[in-house]
């Protein structure tokens, strides 16, 4: 029997620093992509929201929030809090309702409101938190992007002017794209003259955070045979394993990796594509396109890697050999990724999957992928938090 | 008066500055910060823990700096002085630790795979005195 399910509809709101209300976002890209789907709301009988831990109660209860604002209809509501992994754990509990016959069709959306200016940890003297820990001492988010950067220089010889060139080439990507915040082509002297924020990263490295927001509609395949959309992209793999002891990567926000004196380490990020590709059935060679969570420029690189695009430490031979770019072999992050985006934390995982869903359509204009036959996402966040996600045509 | 900035977590009693970890009595694996009452691990249900001095040197896996002045509850000097930070891998205890580099040493001064120790340094001047933290340093050469 097949797991797949069909995505029937996407929908965004754009990213931006609009300032208002999350819910806002949520029913507009909620509305968007029913609409796309040709799904009347009353017909939705699972509302899977993806929490925002940013904007209070009604952001704790997403999917209620999203239900009522969308108007009470007595479907059955979740939500997921998963850090950056939130959108899809919610699409994997709207996947698992109807490949357990609970739901048929499903709405599934994320949405933020982002505060100004740094991430900061909540108040008062806390030294059994670990987040409030490492602001005290001085370790911000960037440290350990750019610890991880610098590592990858020291062991692979990646360049100051590789790392800039993953932010051109999403910057081009991003720059037609209507749902993306920063719309602007820039050149590698203007990331290298943005200011040093964690040595050897730039400005111009690490992304943002940003308001937005983004909704699927997914479906049995019966459900979409019945709709005229037999050949709807369907999702084959959600992802969501989590780290295994003992972790040797250095993780925000630990002061400290695992030891490793008793047990194996083991690379988290490179465990949650390779989940994804054992459960679809397909490898990395089967991938035409990915959208991955360049956090930061450097970060990209190991994602290639993590996703078994090129074997480990041949990032950047990847990149300067324009696969990576569209036109190339596996185009990575033709929607503009995070560089374009900034992070809106419980939408992004399903931006991700909405671009996928445009790309296996062939639908997504300049930024199409031609063929785009399968494409994979990947994100990692706090906590152990991740997640790998597998489109197909 | 200089006082740790996180009680317990460090000592330089004896003149030798060190990180206080812990290690499962059960099964041997180091923990920093020091372990509650589980072992994180997955075939370990042990639930004592001996405190464990960690390795005073180790050698440089990454480092990078910080350039703006991190958020509250950091209290920065007026003006902000940047610093730089490592992440020293232990042999021993085969873990990584981050901390600051002591004052006055660069990322110019830095390179992965350098041996680094570990001192107490001030982190802060506070309301509530001088606070103290630990820092990793670059090993002086022989004979330099
Ligand atoms: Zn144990």
């Amino acid at each position: 029997m097949s797991r797949d399910i069909a995505i029937l509809g996407v929908g965004m709101h754009p990213w931006g620093k609009w300032g208002r209300n999350f819910v806002e976002y949520g029913v507009a890209a909620a509305r968007a992509a029913l609409a796309d789907a040709g799904v009347k709301w009353r017909d939705i009988q699972f509302v899977s929201g993806a929490a925002t831990i940013r904007n209070g109660y009604p952001g704790f209860v997403a999917g209620a929030t999203f239900a009522q604002a969308l108007g009470w209809q007595g479907a059955a509501i979740n939500t997921s809090y998963a850090a950056c992994a939130s959108g899809s754990q919610a699409l994997a509990a709207a996947r698992a309702a109807i490949l357990a016959g609970n739901a048929e069709v499903a709405l599934v959306v994320g949405a933020d409101t982002t505060p100004k200016g740094f991430l900061a940890p909540a108040k008062g003297e806390r030294p059994d938190d670990p987040d409030w820990v490492r602001f005290r001492i001085g370790i911000t988010n960037p440290t350990y992007f750019a610890l991880y950067a610098r590592r990858r220089m020291a062991l692979y010889g990646d360049t100051l002017e590789d790392f800039a060139a993953v932010k051109v080439k999403n910057a081009e990507h991003g720059f037609s794209n209507p749902n993306a915040r920063y719309r602007k082509k820039f050149s590698a002297a203007d990331v290298a003259a943005s200011a040093m924020v964690a040595d050897p990263l730039r400005l111009m490295d690490i992304c943002a955070t940003s308001d937005g927001g983004a909704a699927l509609i997914v479906c049995s395949l019966d459900y979409a045979k019945r709709m005229g959309k037999a050949n709807a992209p369907r999702i084959a793999a959600i992802s969501t394993v989590t780290p295994s002891f003992a972790s040797e990567v250095l993780e925000m926000p630990d002061l400290a990796t695992d030891s490793a004196v008793v047990a194996e380490p083991h690379r988290y990020r490179a465990a949650l594509p390779a989940r994804a590709y054992e459960d679809a059935g397909i490898g990395p060679e089967d991938i035409n396109v990915a959208e991955v969570y360049d956090l930061s420029t450097a970060l990209e690189l190991d994602w290639y890697e993590d996703l078994q695009l090129c074997k480990r430490g041949e990032g950047a031979l990847l990149l300067r050999s324009g696969a990576t770019r569209l036109g190339g072999r596996v185009p990575v992050n033709p929607s503009g990724g995070l560089a374009c985006f900034g992070e809106a934390v419980p939408a992004q995982a399903l931006a991700q999957v909405c671009e996928l869903a445009w790309q296996m359509r062939g639908e997504a204009g300049v930024r199409q992928v031609p063929g785009a036959s399968a494409g994979i996402t990947a994100n990692q966040g706090l906590f152990g938090h991740g997640s790998s996600v597998i489109v197909k045509r | 008066m200089s006082t740790p900035v996180l009680e317990g977590w460090f000592s330089d009693a004896g003149g030798q500055a060190h990180l206080i970890g812990s290690r499962c009595c059960k099964c041997g694996t180091y923990y920093f910060p020091k372990a509650g009452n589980f072992c994180r691990n997955p075939d370990c249900d042990g639930t004592e823990f001996e405190d464990a001095p960690l390795s005073r040197s180790g050698k440089l896996w990454s480092y990078t700096n910080a350039s703006y002045q991190p958020p509250a509850p950091y209290i920065a000097a007026e003006p902000f002085i940047p610093f730089a930070i490592a992440a020293v891998e232990l042999e021993r205890e085969r873990m990584v630790v981050l901390g600051q580099v002591i004052s006055g040493v660069g990322v110019d001064a830095l390179q992965v795979g350098m041996p680094m120790e570990l001192v107490i340094e001030t982190l802060s001047v506070e309301a509530g005195g001088e606070k103290t933290v630990w820092k990793w340093k670059p090993v002086a050469e022989q004979g330099s």
